[in-house]
């Protein structure tokens, strides 16, 4: 019989240390985590950057990745936009009862296979289960320190005349969800970015002057250039025709009626750049794993205050406000 | 996968813009109506509005399917969630479109404890029944022709496979009878029409010769890339350049002049026409599909007694003038000001199709 995941695992007694010795410890195995303390010590006393996320994805494999990886990246990106290296995850677990024990080494191994990758250590973290009904299966918590690298990054930096760049295919993890969800995902369709931005943020700080750095998740790149563009005098000006999207995102995106400029992504950033350090921003992000698609796509003007606009493909021009609401599927 | 990039942006495109000022410039004011929601997504999303010349206005018509639904049915249906053995099954669209009760919609509903699902297809609907037998799951059948074999398909599927727990309430809608009501409206003021491609996919490009042929007004079968947009304006801007209106379909990749005769056929054997209740328009003869006695045991209406309730709209919201064209959304006192994309009054701000959503999430700059 299939072993699954049962309330005792949550009782905090014999069960619990079972699944953080014979799962998550050997995964995770670090001398900060090894002591199992209630929390970790740490080295360190340079300038921090913190931060956390929750992830709830459904279905928890999904073409691309896994809710595991995701959690890893998820931090870690949400520090490196910082201008951060992030260095210290904590990884807590709230499972439903009857999910399967084999499904949770998955997701503990692409965890840990991605912190390895990115030089983070998973200190400390938690477990608890919940019964069946009250949870979708697994979701998981990250937190991270980062230590940082580079300082003045910010919305007040930005300034007319900058390039905004856009680190490869717009709206791909969204799309690979909700097909996956669908039940549409197959060969040649949509695959999610689910990735780390540590090497490509560091390549774009170490090449120019970058002003601010976001990692465009949920609502998308047009959310992003939103948000930059909200009580400054500027304008975010995107240029579709510039924009790299995946034709199998392209074609799922229409087929679910959603906009791959809305579409989440977990594994790209948009940054903006000092003019004349664009083109070596650019051709360094191009050489960092995850970047080989970077895109300069707009500019900062001043022409709508306030605003992020759309230049259609087309020639038309409108405006790209922030997301509202869920991405719903629509009928025709 | 099938991919309508080539008809995003096709050579020639600059050229038949400026062909459409050129003739605009001899035609004078022109407005051309679009009866299709994702015509209206597709029409605000490439930026067309800003490349028109100012004596072409393109205005939406009734072409959004929850729009159209009236105010007491979303009420009927929003009862209808309070029956504990029930569980909704919606296209997503369907699921924040208020009734006559500001911000009372499916989605609130879903959040307050009704079951509530989001399915992408009728089938989805049976799968879902198929797997909760405890449950009583309605579909909601909302859409045009373009829905109506699906949910037809569905419909057999369920009566052949006897799935108990399992009902459809028809929402459906015909086309041609709502634009027969819009024309004879006494303050109807279109001088052309965009015809729905994926309508047409079904009904065939010949059910809108009834356009040209009986009240003279030039019509195109258009696709939705921005390609097939500009040239099916150009096509009517001709026609209205010469005074020689006709049907032309521009959508030729995928609709072809019969349509889809299996398709009807279907709609056929499991609907049958019924004077149907329009938001905006009020009831209309033939303007709705209603499931036939043959497959009664499917039908929620019956099955549950679904009455759709006697509100009226909610106060200020001039939703159904949008719909009918007869108002810009942006000029709506309540555009942008009360009513917005985060916090919306009507139908019409809503829906992902709606065209004050179109017009305000795509705002056109100059």
């Amino acid at each position: 019989m299939e072993e699954v995941i049962t309330l005792d695992y949550g009782s905090g007694g014999e069960k619990t240390s079972e699944l953080i010795h014979s799962i998550l410890l050997p995964l995770f195995d670090n001398p900060a985590l090894a002591p199992l303390g209630d929390g970790a010590i740490l080295s360190g006393q340079e300038q921090l950057a913190f931060s956390t996320d929750s992830f709830v994805v459904t279905p928890w494999r999904f073409p691309g990745g896994d809710i595991g990886k995701l959690a890893v990246c998820g931090t870690v990106n949400d520090l490196c936009m910082t201008g951060a290296v992030p260095r210290y995850l904590s990884f807590s677990l709230i499972l439903e009862e009857g999910f399967p024990v084999n499904a949770l080494r998955e997701i503990a191994a692409s965890a840990a296979a991605q912190a390895r990758q990115d030089g983070v250590r998973i200190v400390t973290g938690d477990t608890k289960v919940v019964e069946r009904g009250k949870g979708d299966g697994i979701y998981i918590n990250t937190a991270g320190i980062g230590f940082l690298r580079a300082s003045g990054l910010g919305q007040d930096a930005i300034k007319k005349g900058d390039a905004i760049l856009l680190s490869g295919c717009a709206g791909c993890h969204g799309a690979a969800v909700l097909m996956a969800r669908a039940g549409l995902a197959d060969a040649g369709g949509p695959v999610s970015d689910c990735g780390s931005l540590l090497e490509v943020s560091q390549a774009a700080l170490s090449a120019g002057a970058i002003r601010i750095m976001r990692d465009p998740t949920r609502g998308g790149v047009a959310t992003v250039l939103a948000e930059f563009a909200e009580g400054t005098p500027l304008t975010m000006e995107l240029w579709e025709a510039a924009v790299p999207v995946d034709p199998a995102v392209a074609a799922s995106c229409g087929l679910l009626g959603l906009d791959p400029l809305y579409s989440a992504c977990e594994g790209r950033m948009v940054a903006i750049a000092a003019p004349e350090d664009a083109e070596a921003v650019l051709a360094a992000m191009r050489q960092a794993p995850g970047g080989e698609q970077a895109a300069i796509v707009g500019e900062v003007t001043d022409r709508y205050p306030g605003s992020a606009v759309l230049n259609t493909a087309l020639g038309g021009r409108r405006l790209l406000p922030r997301l509202t609401g869920a991405q719903l599927p629509r009928i025709c | 996968m099938l991919c309508e990039s080539d008809f995003q942006n096709p050579a020639g495109t600059r050229q038949a813009l400026d062909r459409i000022r050129d003739l605009a410039a001899g035609t004078g004011p022109i407005r051309i109506m679009e009866v299709c929601g994702t015509h209206t997504m597709a029409i605000a999303r490439c930026g067309l509005k800003s490349l028109l010349p100012p004596e072409v206005r393109l205005i939406s018509g009734p072409g959004c399917p929850v729009c159209v639904t009236p105010a007491g049915v979303i009420d009927g249906i929003l009862r209808l969630t309070e029956d504990p053995s029930v569980t909704i099954a919606s296209y997503g669209d369907l699921l924040r479109v208020p009734g006559s009760r500001r911000g009372d919609c499916l989605l609130r509903r879903k959040a307050a404890g009704a079951s509530v699902e989001s399915v992408y297809s009728a089938m989805d609907a049976l799968a879902l029944a198929q797997q909760r037998p405890d449950r009583q799951v309605v579909f909601l059948g909302v859409g045009f022709e373009t829905t109506a074999p699906g949910t037809a398909a569905c419909i057999q599927e369920a009566c052949s496979r006897r799935v108990s727990n399992f009902s459809v309430l028809s929402l459906l809608k015909q086309t041609e009878p709502a634009l027969r009501a819009l024309i004879a409206a006494p303050d109807f003021g279109v001088d052309a029409f965009l015809c729905p491609g994926h309508v047409a996919a079904i009904t065939g490009s010949q059910a809108f010769r009834f356009l040209p042929d009986a009240f003279g007004l030039p019509a195109v079968v258009s696709g939705f890339e921005a390609g097939d947009l500009v040239f099916s304006i150009l096509e009517l801007m001709r026609m209205l350049a010469y005074k020689k209106p006709d049907l032309v379909n521009e959508y030729r990749r995928l609709v072809k002049p019969e349509g889809n005769p299996a398709a009807r056929q279907m709609i056929r054997q499991v609907f049958a026409p019924c004077a149907s209740q329009w938001r905006g328009l009020g009831e209309i003869p033939e303007g709705g599909l209603a499931i036939r006695g043959e497959y009664a045991h499917l039908d929620a209406a019956l099955r549950f007694d679904f009455q759709p309730e006697d509100a009226g709209e909610i106060p200020g919201c001039r939703c159904s003038d949008v719909i009918r064209g007869v108002l810009d959304p942006q000029d709506c006192p309540l555009f942008q000001t009360v009513c917005t994309p985060a916090d919306p009054v009507g139908p019409c701000m809503v829906s992902g199709e709606g065209s004050c959503a179109a017009a305000s999430r795509f705002r056109q700059l100059s």
